[in-house]
């Protein structure tokens, strides 16, 4: 058991778990807006805007994010020669937040619309009849209100993108589960006690996610 | 809400010319994004015939995508028998009125539901790999299996506590004044109703498995993904290649959603109501919306 906890200080698990969380900050803010902008998108009075936000919606949920994030580093980076910074490192890290950003932006839609279905019809109705048209009946009334009744979803969306993070893997970046394959492989004798401490770290990061979205979408809800 | 009814008025012939301006601009800026990244590609070459008729060879299939399409869907298969019964399990173990089981089966369900699946598919490939007799050339396919079954499980035993939930409360009452004890009353009344509410989610949560199943490929799991990507390294053709694969599985995954809208209209209203308070209230399944 000593020798376990000597493992810490060859590797640093914290360095590790904090590139998660860096990941999982900029790809949430990322898809935030991504995924607002093709929710209006999708509520708007524009077919062809509406028919492109269904179709991102329903291919990006479909396909696993291995996939893209495979697709991120094989075909862009690989391929295409798409590079971000000149840094390596920081090429793989923006690739992986860009493959994050894309594939939560659209749960991220999903959650604002089923947001936008806690607003009940006579809000829509207020609005047209104090003469605001599409946008501004959106932007002032609609989307604030789907936003606080999407706390909840949106806390789910936001634990996904956090576990996520740790496919990141497949795009080479020294993350949190990348640590853990090597500190495995490094002393397969203690595995159990490594991944157990992998895994508490993550129960660590999600709960009180978990818990504030959920007190959060109470106190914000609008009362009804 | 039906936002689209008052969200914007009935147009006028006006509001009609305005809306076909926007949606031919629409349309102009969808089509010049989508020509911008086909041009971009065809400076690269992406385009030229070669690295596409593989695919529409019967040789690639017979030998590299139908082989991982099939370790794929045969990982997933597994993966949802077992997580069914794992949910189903422990969605009882929920439900039960002994508390120490309760507490045991809330501990397990929530832990596995806040694990990343792939830090477990990782754990459980060298676990299995090292500890147990098992073969070394088997131990990536019960690591995707185990792994998805643990986490898919805790989300399926959930969705059996929260339709329970969901149920109207004279259901229950109802069973105990007929003189059912507590736990009669949840097996022969409130649970048949909640399987078949939950069925639409169930499918959508087979998305979810499939999806996942793709995570085997960073363990060394030779699923679809992984032989498109040696195909692809090897005719020089990645792109098309990953392309293909994706395009697999988002119509595998739009089948799935398709039925499950489709059942969740033949169960009708009690399907309905349930997925609809999942969906506004606390949506677990916003991995996988169904509706």
């Amino acid at each position: 058991m000593g020798g376990f906890f000597a493992l810490f200080e060859d590797y640093d698990v914290v360095a590790a778990f904090w590139v998660n969380i860096q990941l999982a900050f900029w790809a949430g803010i990322a898809s935030l807006v991504l995924g607002t902008i093709l929710a209006v998108m999708r509520i708007s009075p524009i077919a062809s805007l509406r028919w492109f936000g269904t179709a991102y919606v329903n291919i990006f949920r479909n396909t696993p994010l291995t996939i893209i994030m495979v697709f991120s580093v094989l075909g862009l980076w690989g391929q295409l020669q798409v590079n971000f910074s000149t840094d390596f490192n920081l090429n793989f890290f923006l690739l992986a937040v860009l493959s994050l950003s894309i594939y939560h932006a659209a749960f991220v839609c999903e959650a604002i619309r089923s947001g936008v279905n806690t607003v009940p019809l006579g809000q829509a109705e207020a609005a047209r009849s104090i003469g605001l048209s599409f946008l501004p009946a959106a932007w002032l009334i609609i989307l604030p209100q789907a936003f606080r009744g999407a706390v909840a979803p949106l806390g789910n969306v936001l634990i996904a993108l956090v576990k996520n993070t740790t496919v990141a893997a497949a795009a080479s970046v020294a993350e949190a589960s990348g640590l853990m394959k090597t500190m495995i492989e490094f002393r397969p004798d203690v595995m159990t006690q490594i991944f157990l401490t992998f895994a508490i770290g993550f129960v660590i990061i999600v709960i009180p996610i978990g818990l504030l979205t959920t007190w959060a979408s109470k106190k914000l809800a609008v009362a009804r | 809400m039906s936002t689209q009814a008052v969200l914007f008025d009935v147009p006028g012939p006006k509001a009609k010319r305005r809306i076909l301006v926007f949606n031919i601009l629409g349309a102009l800026l969808v089509l010049g994004i989508l020509a911008v990244a086909v041009n971009g590609l065809a400076e690269k070459d992406q385009f030229e015939a070669a690295k596409w008729t593989p695919f529409l060879e019967w040789e690639t299939w017979r030998f590299t995508l139908l082989p991982g399409l099939l370790a794929t869907l045969r990982a997933a298969g597994v993966a949802v028998v077992t997580s069914i019964a794992f949910g189903l399990l422990f969605g009882f173990g929920r439900l039960s009125g002994l508390a120490p089981l309760r507490w045991v089966c809330n501990v397990v369900v929530e832990f596995f539901r806040a694990v990343p699946v792939l830090l477990m598919m990782i754990f459980l490939y060298q676990f299995f790999a090292k500890s147990t007799p098992m073969e070394a050339s088997q131990s990536p396919f019960w690591a995707v299996v185990v792994a998805l079954t643990l986490y898919n499980g805790s989300v399926i035993a959930e969705l059996v506590r929260s339709g329970v939930f969901g149920l109207p409360k004279g259901q229950r009452e109802a069973g105990l004044a007929i003189g059912l004890t507590p736990a009669q009353s949840l097996r022969s009344i409130e649970i048949p109703q909640a399987l078949v509410a939950m069925l639409p989610a169930l499918l959508g949560q087979f998305v979810v498995i499939l999806k996942d199943s793709a995570l085997g490929y960073i363990i060394g799991y030779t699923d679809l993904l992984a032989n498109a990507q040696r195909f692809g390294a090897g005719a020089g053709n990645m792109l098309p290649a990953l392309l293909v694969t994706a395009l697999i599985f988002i119509l595998i995954n739009m089948l799935l959603t398709f039925t499950a809208q489709r059942l969740s209209r033949l169960l009708g209203a009690r399907a309905g109501k349930l997925l609809e308070r999942e969906d506004a209230i606390d949506p677990e399944g916003v991995e996988a919306p169904v509706r």
